[in-house]
C-alpha cells in the first residue's frame, strides 16, 4: 500500500513573489488524487516541493515519519527512491535510448544482474505498451512515447508515491484515454498513492477519488471527488465546466459586478447544464461521472474500499448534495453503519484534511474589488 | 534570508541591486565548489562517466590547442629573436624561449582552451540537461548530479589540463625552434644548449600545477553555471556565456597570484 502524504500550512515564494501559502492537505495512501488550479498557480511547484526540488519557506510535508522541508539531504535522498515522478516531457536522459534510460535507476541503486534489469525493464516498458521501442533515442519518438517511457522509468525501482505533472499535455484525446486507463491500471496493480496535476477536466472527472484546486495562491479545495464536483463553489464550477462565466478571468481577477453580470447571463441561458460542452472534456452541470474502473482481468483497487470507508466516516460534514453522491457511491453496509452513526467518533481515522470538526475548506476570500 | 511573514510589495530593488548580492553569487559558487569536495570521496566513482568526459574534453580541446600554440610559440620566438639580437644575447634565444613557453604561454594557452572550448562545452551539455528537467529527474530518482555528473567532468577537466599544458608546451618549444632556427637563421645547436641556461624542471611543473588549478576552476564554473541555467534556450546560452567569461576572469587572476608565489617558492636560477 502506497505511504500518505501530509501536507500542512505550506508556504512558497520566489523572492518577494507569493505562489501559494497554506497548503494544507493528506493524500490518502494508495488513492489518485488529483491537483487542478488555472494556469501559473503553481501546481509544477507543488510537485517539485512534494519531492524536495524546492524548499517551501513554511510548513510541513510529512510522509514515513520525515519532513521533506526541513530534513537532510541524505535522508531527501533516500525518502525521493519512494517516490516516481513523470515529468511534463517525460524528462528522458536524451543521450541514453529508452531502455537505457529506464535501467538507469535499477542500474544505480541496486545491485541486479544484467539479466534480471533486463526482464524488469522490458517488463514495464510492455506495461507502458513500448514493448519493441527499447532501442530508440528519445529525440527519435513522439511526446506521448516519451511521457510513456519516462512513466516506465518512474515505475522502474516499485514507487510507494507517483507524481504526474500534466500527464495529457500535448496528447490527443484517444491517447489521453489511454493514458488515463494506464493510470487507474497501475494503481490497481501496485496500490501507490497517485497524484496528478492537470488541465483536463476528464481527466479531473473521470481518474481520481479526490480532487483539489489551486486557485490564488491558496488550495481553494481539496476532498473527495465527490465533494467538487457537486460544489456550489463559484471557483469550482466555473473551472470544473471550462467556461468564461466566472471569478476566473484571463490574466486577472474580473471585479465583482461584472461576475455577477456573467453569472445571471450564464442562468437565464439555463445554468451549466444547457451551456454546452467546454475545452479539455468539461461537461456541463454537475452530475458525477462514474469512476475509470481497471481493465478486466486486473485485480480490485484496494484503494477503493478504503477510501470508502474513509469518506463514509466523514459523511455527516458534506453538504446534502456532496452527501447524497456519496451514498450513491457506498456499499449498503458501509451506508448503514454511517447512518447508525458509529463512525462519528472517530475522526482522527479519517483523514486529518477534513475532519468534522472543521469548518467546510470551501470558504474563499472575495474577489479582490469587495476588500 | 527568510522571505517573511508578510508578503513584500514588490519594489524597484527587489533585492537585485542589494550591495550584497554579488557576494552571494561567489557565495554560492564557493559553496558549489565545497559540495563538489565532499561528493568526491563518494562512492561509486563514476568511472565511465569520467572517461566519456575525458574523452569529451579533450576532443573539443586538442586541437584547437595545438593550432593555437604553433603560433604562440612563434610569436614568442619572433619576439625574442629581435630581443635577443638587440641586446646581443642570442644565444640565449632558445632558453628565453622554453622559459616563457613554459611558465606562462602554455598555462594561458591551456586557460584559454579549457575555458573557452572544454567549459562552455560542460556548461551547455549541463544546461541543456537542466532547462529539459534531466537533473530534476536524476534528482528525484535519488541520484546527486553534482556525484554522477558534475565531478567527473571537473576530474575530467583537470586531466585533460594537465596534459593540454604537455602538449602546449612541447608544440610551443618546436614552434619556437622552427621559427627561431628556420625562418630567424639561428644556430639549433645554440638554441638547443641553452635551453637548461635559465629554465629549470620546476618550472614545468609550475607549468602543470597551473594547468590543473585551471582545469578545476573551469570544470566548477562551467558546472554551476549549467546546473544553474534557467529559463529555455536564452538560459543556456546566457550561462555558457557568462561561464567563459567568470573562468577567463578568474583564470587570469588565480594565475597571477599563483606566479607570484612561485618566484616566492622558487628562486630564479642563478639569482
Amino acid at each position: 500500500m502506497g505511504v500518505a502524504v501530509q501536507v500542512e500550512g505550506l508556504t512558497k515564494s520566489f523572492g518577494s513573489q507569493n505562489i501559494w501559502s497554506d497548503v494544507t492537505l493528506t493524500l490518502p495512501p494508495g488513492e489518485i488524487s488529483v491537483l487542478l488550479g488555472p494556469s501559473g498557480t503553481g501546481k509544477s511547484v507543488f510537485l517539485k516541493s512534494l519531492v524536495g526540488l524546492l524548499k517551501p519557506e513554511k510548513g510541513s510535508i510529512i510522509l514515513s515519519d520525515a519532513d521533506i522541508v526541513t530534513c537532510s539531504e541524505a535522508k531527501l535522498y533516500e525518502i525521493r527512491r519512494l517516490f516516481g515522478v513523470l515529468f511534463q516531457d517525460g524528462a528522458l536522459f536524451g543521450s541514453m535510448n529508452l531502455f537505457d534510460n529506464v535501467a538507469f535507476p535499477l542500474r544505480e541503486h541496486t545491485k541486479k544482474s544484467e539479466t534480471e534489469i533486463r526482464r524488469i525493464v522490458l517488463e514495464k516498458m510492455d506495461m507502458v505498451g513500448l514493448a519493441g521501442a527499447e532501442g530508440k533515442l528519445p529525440g527519435e519518438i513522439s511526446g506521448g512515447m516519451r511521457k510513456r517511457a519516462g512513466l516506465a522509468r518512474a515505475l522502474v525501482l516499485d514507487p510507494e508515491i507517483i507524481l504526474f505533472d500534466e500527464p495529457d499535455s500535448g496528447l490527443d484525446p484517444v491517447r489521453v484515454a489511454y493514458l488515463n486507463q494506464l493510470i487507474v491500471d497501475l494503481n490497481a496493480q501496485i496500490d501507490a498513492t497517485f497524484l496528478i496535476v492537470t488541465h483536463d477536466i476528464g481527466t479531473a472527472r473521470t481518474v481520481p477519488d479526490n480532487l483539489g484546486l489551486l486557485y490564488r495562491k491558496h488550495l481553494a479545495m481539496f476532498g473527495p471527488r465527490e465533494q467538487l464536483l457537486t460544489s456550489q463553489e463559484p471557483v469550482v464550477q466555473q473551472f470544473l465546466n471550462g467556461r468564461r462565466e466566472g471569478p476566473i478571468g484571463m490574466s486577472e481577477e474580473k471585479d465583482v459586478a461584472q461576475v455577477e453580470a456573467e453569472m445571471a447571463a450564464l442562468a437565464a441561458r439555463g445554468g451549466d447544464q444547457h451551456n454546452g460542452v467546454g475545452p479539455k472534456g468539461a461537461t456541463g452541470g454537475d452530475a458525477v461521472p462514474p469512476q475509470l474502473e481497471p481493465s478486466p482481468g486486473l485485480p480490485e483497487r484496494r484503494a477503493v474500499r478504503r477510501r470508502q470507508e474513509r469518506v463514509a466516516r466523514m459523511l455527516h460534514t458534506f453538504d446534502p448534495a456532496t452527501a447524497a453522491a456519496i451514498r450513491e457511491s457506498l456499499p449498503p453496509d458501509l451506508l448503514a453503519r454511517a447512518d447508525a452513526g458509529v463512525f462519528a467518533s472517530s475522526p482522527d481515522v479519517a483523514g486529518r484534511h477534513r475532519s468534522p470538526d472543521e469548518p467546510p475548506t470551501s470558504v474563499l476570500p472575495g474577489p479582490r474589488g469587495q476588500w | 534570508m527568510s522571505a517573511g511573514d508578510e508578503p513584500k510589495a514588490p519594489g524597484l530593488l527587489d533585492g537585485k541591486l542589494s550591495p550584497t548580492r554579488p557576494l552571494r553569487a561567489s557565495g554560492n559558487l564557493f559553496a558549489f565548489a565545497l559540495d563538489v569536495a565532499r561528493a568526491l570521496p563518494r562512492r561509486p566513482f563514476q568511472v565511465r562517466e569520467f572517461v566519456q568526459q575525458t574523452w569529451f574534453v579533450a576532443s573539443v580541446t586538442i586541437l584547437p590547442t595545438a593550432l593555437v600554440a604553433i603560433p604562440f610559440g612563434a610569436v614568442i620566438a619572433l619576439q625574442l629573436g629581435s630581443l635577443t639580437r638587440q641586446l646581443g644575447a642570442q644565444s640565449f634565444t632558445g632558453s628565453a624561449s622554453v622559459l616563457a613557453v613554459l611558465r606562462e604561454a602554455s598555462p594561458i594557452v591551456t586557460a584559454l582552451l579549457i575555458a573557452g572550448a572544454g567549459g562552455s562545452a560542460i556548461c551547455a551539455d549541463l544546461g541543456a540537461r537542466k532547462i529539459r528537467d534531466e537533473i530534476d529527474a536524476m534528482e528525484v530518482l535519488g541520484i546527486s548530479p553534482i556525484q554522477r555528473l558534475v565531478v567527473p567532468r571537473v576530474l575530467a577537466a583537470m586531466l585533460v589540463a594537465v596534459l593540454l599544458n604537455g602538449l602546449v608546451s612541447v608544440v610551443g618549444v618546436a614552434g619556437g625552434y622552427f621559427f627561431n632556427v628556420v625562418l630567424q637563421g639561428g644556430t639549433p645547436g645554440a638554441y638547443l644548449a641553452s635551453f637548461g641556461a635559465l629554465a629549470q624542471v620546476e618550472d614545468f611543473w609550475s607549468g602543470e600545477i597551473k594547468a590543473l588549478v585551471f582545469g578545476l576552476i573551469a570544470g566548477i564554473v562551467a558546472s554551476y553555471k549549467g546546473l544553474n541555467a534557467g529559463g529555455g534556450p536564452k538560459g543556456v546560452g546566457d550561462a555558457v556565456n557568462q561561464s567563459v567569461v567568470i573562468t577567463f576572469l578568474l583564470l587570469f587572476a588565480v594565475n597571477f597570484v599563483m606566479t607570484a608565489v612561485y618566484f616566492q617558492l622558487v628562486p630564479p636560477k642563478g639569482a
